[in-house]
């Protein structure tokens, strides 16, 4: 059990997906200007992982290697549409105001790369875990983000006015104050590591196993020259 | 026994501090206040005199809770802090201004270091976060106090597009009478400032002279009926002597000035004929300077008796 939590965690802090792997940020930059829109983003991403972490790990010992990725793409692919048709016929105002970036699920690299780096070399549990572990620290920088953006960009909070109007930063709404402050929210996590003692070290997800691994990292460059 | 005295270089020390380069640009920049005062009313004091203030706090305020040596007695926070001022419009509410005082300040410069390792022009940057936070507030130009035959309170830029506006009115241009920010209308005062830096060698010419020339040139090749009332009009020339000449934000060699300063006339000439005006100059500053390090490379200065290297 305790390393369950371990797997789950992991997804949350030391390796959150967003702020220490910069996965996904697109999705993060895009869609963080309301609460109520990255937090419908957040829960549409980790259901798909979570699923997307399963099947693709069940299956682990079947696909072959050398078509993986397009098998992946199809087991993802399925889960976007099967959300974005729920979310359609049931939340019509979150899937309007999701647009493009809920389809782009698909190609987020949060999901894939959890597919390639752990899905396929790990058991059906870890996987849930992990996927699970990844959704939620997605969902909590988008949350966050969304927060900060949304009380100072618009002055509200999930619709509910806090601040009068005219005394809003406009630029944080747009996607200059997204890139900042998604700047700061990665210096805030690594220095608050760096003062609870631990070594930071930007792992790019893998194990430092690069006989395993099939992608042409700088690691894995300099490690050969050697 | 001690008659070598070994010492690391410089050996040749002029005793000019980044405190007199300042204080040289603060008072460079005193004309063009006076104009402001002028012009727009006693309000363009309180902007400037709190801007600069809030830039010194934050700096201050930083140092101390980073443990860091004190340096606000160098004078640039107050150089940031009245240039910011300079690039609003006297109607401006104060909160917004303090806003980019601390844009200018803590993001800009005090994040990446402090003085000397900012890679833009920090008063640059609190225009764009102002800018797009209250663009009203911001494009707001107030028609100059007291003048019954002044230009309307539209900025001349404004005017030129719509084709209402001639030589006749460059005198008006010149000394400033007509709406716009604070510090950018008196084209007079600005280069009363700039001749003064020019004269006490704070600055090189090369970046003013290559950045008004070369906007001047390339609005009139892009089809720009006023090239010249252009060039006098908007912030092209607080930018051009004060933004552009930043030392830490703007190359170091002659050849790497005059790259700049057309780069940045070509961009704001682009951006004056194809895009908004609105910002032209700011944006063309910000952009430059980021490429000031690739500059600096590529104009770098062979050593005397040095070989090529690569």
């Amino acid at each position: 059990m305790k390393d369950k939590l371990k797997i789950l965690l992991n997804g949350m802090f030391k390796e959150n997906p967003v702020l220490i792997l910069a996965l996904g940020c697109c999705s993060v930059l895009a869609v963080s200007v309301s609460v109520s829109g990255g937090f419908g983003m957040g829960v549409a991403l980790t259901f798909v992982l979570v699923c997307s972490n399963v099947v693709i790990s069940l299956l682990r010992n079947i696909i072959p290697s050398k078509v993986r990725i397009p098998c992946y793409i199809v087991v993802i692919a399925t889960f976007v549409t099967l959300v974005e048709m729920l979310m359609e016929a049931y939340l019509k105002s979150l899937y309007d105001s999701l647009g493009v970036f809920l389809s782009l699920i698909v190609v987020n690299c949060i999901v894939l790369g959890r597919a390639e780096m752990f899905a396929s070399k790990h058991s059906v549990a870890d996987s849930f875990f992990d996927g699970l572990g990844m959704g939620i620290g997605y969902t909590m920088v988008i949350v966050g983000m969304s927060a900060v953006r949304e009380l100072f960009g618009s002055g509200t909070l999930l619709g509910y006015r806090i601040i009068p109007e005219g005394y809003q930063l406009g630029i944080l709404t747009q996607a200059p104050g997204g890139f900042f402050l998604f700047g700061c929210a990665m210096a805030i996590l690594v220095a608050a590591m760096a003062k609870r003692g631990k070594k930071f070290e930007p792992k790019m997800g893998c194990d430092g196993n690069c006989a395993a691994c099939h992608s042409a990292c700088d690691d894995r460059k300099e490690a050969e020259a050697k | 026994m001690n008659e070598l005295t070994v010492s690391v270089s410089p050996h040749l020390r002029s005793g000019r501090t980044t405190r007199k380069i300042m204080l040289d640009v603060l008072i460079a920049l005193s004309p063009a206040l006076i104009a402001s005062v002028v012009i727009f009313g006693w309000r363009c004091l309180l902007l400037t005199g709190v801007s600069a203030a809030m830039c010194v706090a934050c700096e201050f305020v930083w140092e101390k809770l980073m443990r860091q040596p004190v340096t606000v007695t160098d004078l640039s926070a107050v150089v940031t802090g009245v240039l910011l001022a300079f690039n609003v419009p006297s109607t401006m509410p104060v909160w917004e201004l303090l806003v980019g005082d601390v844009v200018a300040i803590i993001c800009v410069k005090m994040l990446f270091g402090g003085i000397g390792c900012n890679f833009v022009n920090p008063a640059l940057v609190g225009r764009v976060v102002m800018f797009f936070s209250f663009t009203a507030d911001m494009t707001n130009f107030p028609a100059p106090e007291g003048t019954i035959d002044a230009l309307s309170s539209a900025t001349p830029l404004a005017l030129i597009r719509e084709g209402s506006i001639g030589w006749s009115e460059f005198g008006q241009i010149f000394i400033g009478v007509h709406g716009g920010v604070l510090g950018e209308t008196c084209a007079a005062a600005l280069i009363l400032g700039g001749l003064y830096l020019c004269v006490r060698k704070v600055i090189k010419p090369i970046i003013p002279l290559a950045y008004v020339g070369s906007c001047m040139l390339f609005s009139w090749i892009f089809g720009s009926s006023q090239p010249v009332i252009a060039a006098f009009s908007g912030g092209l020339l607080l930018g051009a002597i004060f933004m552009a000449t930043d030392y830490v934000t703007s190359p170091t060699t002659n050849l790497g000035k005059l790259i700049f300063g057309l780069g940045c006339g070509l961009l704001t000439a682009m951006m004056r004929t194809f895009a908004s005006s609105a910002g032209a100059v700011t944006f063309s500053i910000l952009l430059m300077n980021l490429v000031v390090p690739y500059i600096n490379d590529l104009t770098a200065p062979k050593p005397f008796g040095g070989v090529e290297t690569k």
